[in-house]
């Protein structure tokens, strides 16, 4: 009898779960996409080319590749191939509804914590990535968010049950940079407070910094001697260590001019891996990041100025001006639930002075140089990880239709629950009567 | 220091001066796209005294007036965003479930950048709206951008219909049952709310018809009720003289309201974001609601994470008159790439795509005699694009408000501001980062407890 109660409620847990399964599988094999435009990235286009996906590579790509046996021919006549656009930084996993305090794991409590790892965080099945891979969006940088040193960012690819399984290869300490600005529209504090924060803000960043510099030399110390001590458990120092070693890339979020030199100054004396990411003022010290020879993650382009009286385009304008005072510009959404709109903010940068193809790799090419995976990721290229969307026209324009997407070589169902709820809804029935 | 006060009011006089202008302009050999009447090509479009006067070909200038040569250019009515809370010094009154008795118009701030922003992005008229804290907010006024005045009068469209905010939901259950402990806690107390205020409004209706029938009559000893702005407002909503506009979400506040309205005899409504209108399209259409939607904003408060981004299209084809909204100083900046999301996401046209920036936001304000297409003796509202206004690669390029050019690309001064701060010793710039976020709850965020 008590066996019979267990079964029973096996099947109703089965049954639960089997109501909630809300995706359709992945296909994992080899395809082949046939007379297809392949649009490289680094290599040009390659016009009725073939492009063909083994063990989740891109195994052959050009206009005279043989078909291997048993593939999956999907005909692309009239269609185009680009590789996986990269988001260069969101909260995609991290949180579900906005807000909902619940659903957000972004922001966790404290000033120091590198040892908050995005990674393991990330909820691999949030509603919110196949609403975003369908739009051609393969890979996200999923960021945690708060004062100083708020966490360890990481890039995933968006499909996979497991961190592990999404893991793209790179993860980033984040620090963010003291502000002499606003918080937002709703930041009260008088100027002499905001100054008086930034300066407090700004010691306690050198404060930690000479403590993990100080870690670091005891660490050297005890590692030259082959000594078989460890160091205590510090998981804020052991964190930074990697920073300070200069193995691991520091992503300083920052946007005011005068913060972004600010920035520029406080990474001059320091040998780490840095990257700017927001950068909404970059346009104002363009010369200067180029000069420092500082990558950036420029976004979200769809934003207003940050300031009245500046010109009214000057975000959609910001990476262009970087672009061509020689800043290696990527481009981000910053958003979770619209990182679908990443072509967009791209296509806002292209129209407003960088121009197509640059902005085109500030979503590819350059997002996966500057987090050191472009030997992966980032451009049609033989024996890179086939994350590759395919569609109807330029992926910029608004209208355009994305028909096949793979992530890694799976091929994923081109449906979300946005999508299921069109089906359902566009002629609902019943309709008015019942 | 009085030096620059002499000088900004100069400017200041000079601004008011040129605000008020009707304009007369001719617009040559551009691709007009008519949205009432089809595309036409190489057509010109004459605007004089601020009025649509002449559409065709090989028209002239009249004498002293400005030619504007629009050859490879595209030539669209002036969009209008049927949400929009931007020039408003205050946006929610949220001291009561009930504030039918306030108006948006008492708050207007002509000298708000964000007017230009928008007329930047082609929007000749925005909706400005009280916000979303009440079930029943305050009266909003429709206004024209016509930059470049420090007179509040100025930019009212006198021609555009009474409207008012409604609100259900989260927000107005948030505001008062969490944060003041007064109904409505839940959806039941909002519908609650309405309900009796309306059968208030109706016995105050009753009680001065009543004194109004007998005042005159011989031996009449009464006196008069007494006077109520909160409930002269809800009497003129049961009268069909104020058009109402429901900030909502969820289908079944959707279908409540609609229930609501049948009851008291309510036609004129319009719902706002209405996120799952989708889910109860045949009873909008068939109720004659109207939607003015989000082209894809979900999932930021629970009550949209059941959202599509189809929603304008289902409503569309469903028959619901639709608009696309911004709610935002940012997106109102492009509404016309918001529309083009209608393409993406269920393949409108070209025609259907616009309409949801144009004529379809004109009639959910009531002022689609007036504005939202190009047609002999409408109001000279023009916007004109580098590429079509669909595709990602098009650019703004001029915007005129009747018959003025108010925004010019390439006569365009960086610094925009009607009013700079004098006392502001230090550069304090304004970043926030991710969405730009929605100002429905302006001045009642102190209320939100989570």
């Amino acid at each position: 009898m008590k066996n019979f109660k267990y079964i029973f409620l096996g099947l109703i847990l089965f049954a639960v779960q089997w109501a909630e399964a809300q995706n359709a599988k992945g296909k994992t094999g080899t395809f082949a996409l046939t007379n297809a435009s392949l649009v490289t990235v680094t290599n040009g286009t390659i016009a009725n080319g073939t492009l063909i996906i083994a063990d989740g590579k891109i195994s052959a790509l050009g206009t005279d590749v043989t078909i291997p046996e048993g593939a999956e021919v999907i005909d692309c006549t009239g269609l185009s191939v680009y590789p996986g656009m990269i988001e260069g930084g969101s909260r995609l996993g991290l949180v579900e509804v906005g807000s909902d305090a619940r659903t957000r794991d972004y922001n966790e409590i404290g000033d120091v914590i590198p040892q908050m790892k995005a990674l393991t965080a990330i909820n691999p099945n949030s509603v919110l990535i196949p609403v975003t891979r369908i739009s051609g969006v393969t890979t996200a940088l999923t960021v945690p968010d708060g004062s100083l040193f708020p966490g360890t960012a990481a890039l995933v690819n968006l499909h996979g049950y497991t961190p592990d399984q999404m893991y793209a290869g790179f993860e980033a300490v984040v620090l963010s940079f003291p502000s002499t600005g606003k918080r937002g529209r709703w930041d009260s504090r008088s100027e002499e407070d905001i100054k008086k924060d930034a300066e407090k803000a700004l010691k306690q960043l050198n404060d930690a910094w000479e403590k993990a510099v100080a870690y670091y030399q005891i660490d050297s110390a005890i590692r030259a001697k082959n000594s078989k001590e460890n160091m205590e458990y510090y998981p804020e120092m052991e964190n930074l260590l990697p920073v300070v070693r200069g193995e691991k890339t520091l992503l300083v979020e920052v946007n005011a001019a005068n913060d972004i030199k600010a920035a520029i100054e406080w990474v001059a004396d320091k040998d780490v891996k840095v990257v700017f990411s927001g950068v909404s003022e970059g346009w104002r010290v363009a010369e200067e990041l180029a000069e420092a020879k500082i990558p950036v993650i420029a976004g979200p382009v769809l934003n207003i100025p940050n300031r009245e009286y500046d010109r009214y385009d000057r975000s959609y304008a910001n990476p262009g001006i970087m672009h061509k005072a020689g800043v290696k510009v990527a481009i981000k959404t910053a958003d979770a639930e619209n990182v679908r709109n990443l072509p967009y903010n791209a296509g806002f940068a292209a129209t407003y002075g960088m121009g197509k193809e640059e902005a085109l790799k500030a979503i590819t090419i350059v997002p996966a140089e500057i987090f050191g995976v472009a030997d992966k990721l980032g451009s049609l290229e033989k024996g890179k990880i086939a994350n590759v969307f395919v569609t109807d026209g330029d992926p910029f324009e608004t209208k355009t239709q994305v028909r096949h997407l793979f992530i890694q070589g799976w091929k994923i169902p081109m449906e979300s629950r946005q999508t299921k709820l069109y089906d359902e809804f566009l002629e609902r029935e019943p309709g008015l009567k019942k | 220091m009085k030096k620059y006060t002499t000088i900004v009011l100069l400017l200041l006089f000079s601004l008011v001066a040129q605000a008020q202008q009707k304009g007369t302009v001719l617009i040559k050999n551009g691709t007009v796209l008519t949205i009432t009447n089809g595309t036409l090509e190489a057509t010109d479009v004459l605007i004089k005294d601020g009025i649509i006067s002449k559409i065709g070909k090989g028209l002239n200038a009249p004498k002293g007036a400005r030619t504007i040569d629009a050859t490879g250019m595209y030539v669209m009515p002036g969009i209008i965003d049927a949400h929009s809370h931007i020039a408003l010094d205050a946006v929610n009154e949220a001291t009561s479930p009930v504030t039918a008795e306030v108006w948006t118009g008492d708050a207007i701030n002509p000298m708000d950048v964000s007017i230009y922003r928008a007329l930047a992005g082609g929007v000749t008229i925005s909706h400005a709206l009280h916000g979303s804290a009440n079930a029943i907010g305050g009266e909003s006024e429709t206004i024209k951008h016509r930059y470049g005045t420090v007179d509040p009068d100025v930019l009212r469209m006198k021609e555009a219909p009474r409207t008012i905010k409604f609100a259900l939901g989260e927000n107005p259950t948030r505001v008062h049952g969490g944060g003041s402990g007064i109904v409505p806690r839940t959806r039941m107390g909002v519908e609650a709310v309405f309900r009796s205020s309306f059968s208030e409004a109706r016995e105050y209706m009753k009680k001065w018809d009543d004194y109004n029938v007998n005042k005159n009559k011989k031996g009449f000893k009464g006196t008069a009720p007494q006077y109520d702005l909160r409930l002269e407002t809800l009497a003129d909503i049961l009268r069909g003289e104020i058009i109402v506009h429901c900030h909502s979400y969820r289908a079944d506040e959707i279908y409540m309201l609609m229930q609501v309205f049948k009851d008291f005899g309510i036609k004129k409504l319009v719902f706002q974001h209405v996120n799952e209108g989708f889910k109860v399209a045949p009873e909008l259409a068939e109720f004659g609601a109207m939607a003015s939607v989000f082209s894809d904003w979900w999932a930021y408060k629970f009550e949209v994470y059941y959202s599509t981004a189809y929603n304008a299209t289902i409503l569309h084809k469903n028959g619901v008159v639709t608009s696309i909204n911004s709610d935002s100083g940012e997106l109102i900046r492009h509404l016309y790439h918001e529309a083009a999301k209608t393409q993406k996401y269920g393949g409108l046209s070209d025609n259907d795509a616009l309409s949801m920036i144009t004529i379809n936001p004109a009639k959910q304000l009531g002022i689609e005699s007036r504005v939202g297409s190009i047609e002999e003796g409408k109001d000279g509202d023009i916007a004109i694009f580098k590429n079509h206004p669909l595709s990602i690669y098009t650019i703004p390029m001029m915007t005129i408000v009747d018959g003025v050019v108010e925004f010019d690309r390439e006569n365009d001064a960086d610094d925009m501001r009607i009013y700079a701060d004098p006392k502001e010793t230090i550069d304090v710039t304004l970043h926030e980062t991710g969405h730009a976020g929605d100002r429905c709850m302006q001045d009642a965020e102190f209320l939100f407890h989570e």
